[in-house]
């Protein structure tokens, strides 16, 4: 066994033109659509479960604000009954300024920074055209090219080694030598699951919200419970491809932030050489 | 392995930061400008034209049952016309209300709401989708707005119908509001001039005494308070000249997502 300084190191191809492309197109177009989403949501900051808003019951999520002479403004956020003041963050913030004002989420996190609906929506629906089609790309390259097949899919040793693979991520043991030139299994699965159920699931609902998109087929809104609900889903799925991202960049920074930022730049990818066991 | 040290960190998190505040920067000017909006406005109109592939101008809108209805239908935007000549009508009931059909019509009309409600009508229980985000569910009966364009005959030139409401918008009593529609839209079975809500007459806080109902489309496109429907060629002249209220507020005329 070689000692590990003389160990070779190699410079790899990993990631393809049209991978890195589509990738960066699509932290843009996420990063935009999540912060105007938030500026939309926020022109009537209530989540419903049903077809109308108005069932009788109250919303499962409300984001608010209460103002009195004595205490000034307050941010309130009820979920399913339960009531936070979460002034600060949500229902009242500081603006760009530093003044308290009430809005369902701070300035930092929406576009534009304050509350216009009508300008949110317009960036938002363009730049949902901009993450569908590189979305549509992706997936007639992914085929076409057996990066999905050869890349994305687990095979059955993959499946057997998932709780190899937890123990793994737990203790930030990061894959070497030949390991490193692929996808490991867990890394496999989360990706297949927001390429084929996360982001197709927050396109659809939100195409549930179009009226017109409704009347395609009449009542296919009432499969995911109603068009109030589609809107509920939209914002959780929106949420979870956000705690996608979270992690995502942890892993990339705890296994090698430079390396990994390299090889979705230029495509080269410096395998960690293979050491002694043990 | 792949230690970051402190200084390099340091560094990479202010430019983070540095990067994000600019963009945050540069979303904000770009708002604000005057050109980058209409690059934005590609994405209305790719909406407009897929949505209208893959719907079809004819499709319906989803239609409900009693069971479905909402407990009260919220009313947004005005909830009574701050003008002389609407509360003139409303005291009256609106026996003396008339509303006008015009503009590139062979017959110019007139009508009373005895006269509307003696036209051919349609009942549809649906839903409101506010662009705010919330929904309400309304059962509602009006006159079918193709009959009463059908009455007046349209010229061929017309391309636009318009409705001019009675409530306006700005404190000093001007600036009314306004919408419009295609033909497509206007001769839609669903498309109707709703004068009953919930097998009651149409409340003053919904649009009495005559409002329009275009399903398939945001509230906002659903004018209340109608007074006057005007055929055109284009509503390039008109107010702001986008086609409706909010429209000249920078709303998309495609409200149909």
């Amino acid at each position: 066994m070689p000692p590990a300084e003389t160990a070779p190191e190699t410079l790899y191809y990993r990631h393809r033109l049209p991978v890195r492309v589509m990738h960066w197109v699509n932290v843009v177009a996420l990063t935009i659509l999540f912060m105007s989403g938030l500026n939309i949501f926020d022109a009537h900051s209530a989540l419903y479960w049903g077809k109308s808003s108005y069932t009788g019951k109250p919303p499962v999520l409300a984001i608010g604000a209460t103002m009195t002479p004595e205490s000034g403004i307050h941010g309130v956020t009820r979920v399913f009954g339960h009531e936070f003041d979460t002034t600060g963050v949500l229902g009242a913030s500081k603006e760009r300024d530093g003044e308290l004002s009430p809005r369902a989420f701070p300035w930092w996190l929406t576009i534009p920074d304050g509350r216009w609906l009508s300008m949110a929506r317009s960036w938002h629906f363009f730049f949902a055209w901009l993450f569908v089609l590189n979305g549509l790309a992706y997936l007639a390259w992914s085929i076409g090219s057996r990066h999905l097949a050869r890349d994305l899919a687990p095979d059955g040793n993959d499946l057997r080694t998932i709780p190899q693979s937890i123990r793994d991520h737990v203790r930030f043991r990061h894959p070497k030598g030949e390991a490193a030139k692929r996808y490991n299994v867990l890394q496999k699965l989360a990706y297949l699951a927001v390429i084929f159920v996360l982001l197709p699931l927050v396109i659809l609902m939100g195409l549930a919200m179009s009226p017109t998109a409704d009347a395609i087929w009449p009542g296919w809104v009432d499969l995911f419970g109603g068009r109030q609900s589609a809107r509920t889903i939209h914002f959780v799925a929106a949420w979870l491809i956000v705690g996608f991202v979270l992690v995502h960049v942890f892993e990339v920074i705890v296994s090698g932030l430079w390396n990994h930022l390299r090889s979705m730049i230029t495509g080269r990818y410096r395998v960690p050489p293979e050491v002694g066991h043990g | 392995m792949d230690k970051i040290e402190p200084a390099r960190r340091r560094f990479f998190t202010r430019t983070i930061a540095a990067v994000g505040a600019l963009a945050l920067a540069g979303c904000q000017r770009l708002s604000a400008s005057d050109w980058f909006p209409q690059i934005l406005g590609a994405g209305e109109k790719a909406s407009a034209a897929a949505l209208g592939l893959v719907s079809g101008r004819k499709a319906m809108a989803q239609e409900f049952t009693a069971a479905d209805l909402s407990p009260s239908f919220r009313s947004n935007g005005t909830a009574e016309p701050d003008s002389d000549k609407y509360r003139a009508l409303m005291a009256g009931n609106f026996a003396d209300y008339r509303l006008e059909v015009g503009g590139l019509v062979e017959r110019p009309l007139a009508l009373s709401l005895i006269e509307l409600v003696a036209m051919p009508n349609r009942t549809q229980i649906t839903r409101h989708d506010c662009v705010e985000g919330w929904s309400a569910i309304a059962k509602w009966k009006g006159a079918k707005l193709a009959s009463v364009l059908e009455a007046a005959r349209p010229k061929p030139q017309a391309r636009f119908v318009v409705f001019h409401c009675a409530d306006p918008m700005a404190d000093n009593g001007t600036d009314f509001y306004y919408e419009s529609i295609d033909l497509d839209d206007a001769f839609h079975p669903q498309t109707i001039l709703a004068y009953e809500m919930n097998d009651a007459p149409l409340p003053v806080k919904n649009g009495a005494p005559l409002r329009l109902r275009v399903e398939r489309q945001l509230g906002y496109k659903h004018a209340k308070y109608v007074m006057r429907v005007e055929l055109v060629e284009s509503f390039a002249e008109i107010a702001g000249g986008k086609g409706g209220y909010w429209e000249d507020q920078g709303y998309q005329w495609f409200a149909g997502i």
